[in-house]
């Protein structure tokens, strides 16, 4: 396919659609990172592809019963208090089982696995890309409020407990608001895309960043200039969108190590220096 | 009722079984309460307690309605990569609002994660005294500091203390000697 069919109109909603998730997961990312919670995007992602096709299955669009399905997990897991790797692991296998089998017992599971899987995001449409300006507004909306309550709970974990908190308010809001980003991430760029834009940049972004601000920049940076390239040589290459994605992420990453080879290191050397 | 921030009346927690106590102490603005005494007496699960953590198995321990409490632990959550300022971390732990002793100005500007231990440790207990908290309690304050930063704390503790309470966990007798109002010697269950 030539470079110029990138521009073709048909294309500017699916472009318009992915460049919006490659900016607003990464930023999610970040603090999923900082409750230490990425794994758990991956589980969200699974369930959001067994949620669609279980929609699609019962003649509800996908972009509906995605987040449903992803809505679900983070509702068991805000109200099982469930964390951690144990938890994950269930949510990623218990969403990749019934995707699969959906996919195997429906007419036409197999071929919308695959593109729930791949990426189909030249198939992107209106709906699609309002739903993510919807995302990107109540994120915008709800990480000031978020931010400092998730900052302390991470850093001050007693704080809640010993001041008898809501917690439960803004730890729920953050897995609803994590769902429905990993459910419209994976309809629109795939599972493993949108896992990779919650995973790739902010571990970039956290290595390298002097404040949080800058780590927010980067890591919207870093998910919008993989996805750019990604966009481009896909379509020019004619190759799956996802995958072409998830190898642009870590070709980032590997550039980004290339060039500061302490990024894989912690960044306190093992006994710190006293003052 | 209580007669003050937090009042404890023959206190003895435990887990599955007491670990110390009975303690009776109360607890006014103002004071400096220190808790001394030998590793696993129990001083800790002294704080803990308030915090809602070992069972109180006796006695009573009744702290004011409304106030608000801050707590630091023994060990302070440090994780390997958080890129996140010590004034970025102040404003976020709600202590922004109030100009940080001087001698915080270089961890200002640095991640935390690339503070040294004490400078970290000082970060923290800024955050807790300034964050408005009505009753401060503190876990080991003293841990990665050396005698410097250690006076640099002490001098914190003396500005900061009159508005509010502070319970103050250490093993150097000493430090707690200069800072606390009164010292209560903790003792394990026996």
């Amino acid at each position: 396919m030539e470079l110029s069919a990138v521009l073709d109109p048909l294309f500017r909603v699916p472009l318009a659609a992915g460049l919006l998730a490659s900016i607003v997961l990464p930023v999610l990312g970040n603090l999923l990172w900082l409750r230490d919670e990425w794994l758990a995007a991956l589980g969200l992602a699974h369930l959001a592809a067994a949620g669609a096709l279980l929609g699609l299955a019962a003649g509800l669009p996908a972009l509906a019963a995605a987040p449903a399905g992803a809505g679900a997990g983070a509702g068991a897991k805000a109200l099982l208090g469930a964390r951690g790797n144990t938890a994950y692991g269930a949510m990623i296998l218990a969403g990749w089982c019934a995707t699969l089998l959906f996919a195997a017992n429906t007419r036409l599971g197999d071929a919308l696995a695959h593109a729930m899987v791949d990426g189909q995001l030249y198939f992107a449409q209106t709906e699609h890309l309002l739903a993510l300006i919807s995302l990107a507004v109540v994120a915008a909306l709800m990480l000031p409020w978020l931010t400092p309550r998730l900052m302390r709970a991470r850093l001050f974990l007693d704080d809640e407990q010993a001041n008898r908190l809501p917690a439960w308010r803004w730890h729920l809001a953050m897995d609803l608001l994590a769902a429905l980003a990993m459910a419209l991430g994976t309809v629109t760029l795939g599972l493993m895309g949108a896992f990779a834009l919650v995973f790739v940049p902010p571990w970039l972004a956290f290595r390298l960043a002097p404040s949080w601000r800058w780590a927010m920049l980067l890591a919207a940076a870093g998910g919008l200039v993989a996805y750019l390239a990604a966009f481009l040589l896909a379509m020019t290459l004619d190759q799956p969108f996802g995958p072409v994605l998830v190898t642009a992420l870590l070709a980032e990453a590997a550039g980004a190590a290339a060039m500061a080879p302490s990024l894989a290191r912690p960044s306190r050397p093992r006994s710190a220096p006293e003052p | 009722m209580t007669t003050g921030l937090l009042e404890a009346r023959d206190v003895v927690l435990g887990y599955s079984g007491p670990v110390v106590g009975p303690l009776s102490f109360t607890l006014e603005r103002g004071d400096v309460l220190g808790l001394w005494g030998p590793n696993g007496a129990g001083k800790s699960t002294v704080l803990r307690a308030v915090v809602d953590g070992p069972r109180l198995l006796s006695g009573s321990l009744v702290r004011e309605q409304g106030i608000r409490v801050a707590y630091q632990p023994q060990h302070p959550v440090r994780l390997a990569h958080m890129p996140i300022t010590g004034r970025e971390f102040l404003r976020y732990m709600g202590a922004g609002q109030r100009p940080p002793p001087s001698w915080l100005a270089p961890a200002l500007g640095q991640r935390i994660d690339r503070l040294s231990g004490g400078q970290f440790q000082l970060l923290c207990i800024w955050s807790r005294l300034a964050w408005g908290a009505d009753l401060v309690l503190l876990d080991e304050p003293t841990n990665n500091l050396d005698p410097r930063a250690t006076a640099a704390l002490a001098e914190m503790l003396d500005h900061e203390a009159g508005s509010r309470a502070v319970l103050l966990v250490s093993h150097e007798r000493a430090f707690l000697e200069q800072v606390s109002t009164h010292i209560l010697e903790v003792k394990a269950w026996s």
